[in-house]
């Protein structure tokens, strides 16, 4: 309960931090011209690395060889690409992985 | 209370409201799924409505539940936290302008700036007559209710039936994806995919998996930094579909 109660309070602080970090640093001055560079070019690398990481622990040589999250992997970003609704591509990903890991 | 008042406060809920109904489909949907998948690990249903007014980070909640059961300590999980949150602080950068009059209502639009809030302030404008502030407020606290409405229901739904919830923690690989695609429209250069997938590859090889995220970071912002030359020399053109994202770019 404690723990819980400690898991909140450092995640709210944290999240909050993040969000306010260009507002505490850089109201009055303008970023360096680097932290503008990197502004700019952070957010695909860390979209990229997240996507990664969601598939790094996956078992592709054991059945079912990572096939339910390949597939609702790729048709999430088709259906994305498609109809470009977040609804949409989130739960018809999710819901072809719930259906395809209880088949395979 | 004033009758103007009160007529204005109904125009700004209007058409905040009206602009808000893509995240209101969104985030239902996916705090139903984060509320089915906390009960289904094992938390008790009040830490889903809890998570959403407190931290209230689609990602870091899912990444929560998961470090939450797996007993991870406090210092990781407020390092994940950072690292997973940190594309909001770009968020903020690219927002430092517009919220600068923003008055009492900075604090709230700072804790509210989450990915989906942030592409809708990026694309929307406030109606006529209407002070910015207001309407940003209003966008905000409107998602913000949407999100903890989903999560409240599917914890209590989660709960209340017997469901098999398997699979569902897919929603957080799924949104990570949607994410990609959205910067994959909005950053059209190969570079920063390609530095980011190498310092992935370098990651799986070197870091003990639990310092994966931190150690692939760390990579990819050496490569970005090698890479500025090829990539600031010629300005970034912005994007020209018309992405949410990007478009609040303070020049």
């Amino acid at each position: 309960m404690t723990r819980l109660f400690a898991i909140v309070v450092i995640m709210t602080l944290v999240t909050f931090f993040t969000r306010a970090v260009p507002f505490l640093f850089f109201s009055r001055t303008k970023p360096p011209a680097f932290l503008d560079y990197l502004q700019r070019y952070i957010p695909p690398v860390v979209m990229t690395i997240l996507v990664f990481a969601s598939y790094k622990d996956i078992e592709f040589t054991q059945t079912p060889f990572g096939i339910p999250a390949a597939a609702a992997g790729v048709l999430t970003a088709l259906l994305h690409i498609w109809k470009r609704n977040v609804l949409v591509s989130i739960a018809g990903g999710t819901a072809v992985y719930m259906v395809l890991i209880r088949v395979l | 209370m004033e009758s103007s008042r009160s007529g204005k406060r109904r125009v700004v809920l209007a058409a905040a409201f009206k602009a808000s109904i893509p995240v209101l489909l969104g985030y239902t949907t996916l705090g139903l799924a984060f509320g089915f998948t906390l009960v289904a690990a094992g938390l008790p249903w009040w830490m889903s409505p809890v998570m959403a007014i407190f931290i209230y980070a689609g990602a870091a909640q899912f990444m929560g539940i998961g470090l939450i059961t797996g007993g991870a300590g406090l210092f990781e999980i407020a390092l994940l936290t950072l690292l997973l949150n940190g594309r909001h602080a770009v968020y903020g950068l690219s927002m430092l302008e517009q919220f600068k009059s923003a008055g009492k209502w900075k604090p709230y639009l700072i804790f509210g700036l989450t990915d989906e809030t942030y592409g809708l302030l990026t694309t929307v404008k406030p109606p006529a007559h209407v002070e910015q502030a207001r309407f940003y407020a209003a966008v905000t606290a409107l998602n913000q209710s949407y999100w903890v409405l989903g999560c409240t229901v599917g914890s209590l739904l989660g709960s209340a039936l017997a469901f098999d919830a398997r699979g569902m923690d897919f929603a957080l690989t799924a949104l990570f994806i949607v994410l990609l695609v959205e910067q994959v429209r909005a950053v059209q250069r190969f570079e920063p995919y390609v530095a980011a997938f190498a310092a992935c590859i370098l990651a799986l090889f070197i870091a003990a998996p639990r310092d994966f995220l931190l150690v692939a970071l760390l990579f990819a912002t050496g490569l970005l930094s090698l890479l500025r030359p090829r990539l600031d020399g010629r300005k970034p053109a912005p994007a020209s579909t018309q992405g949410p994202q990007g478009g609040g770019e303070a020049q």
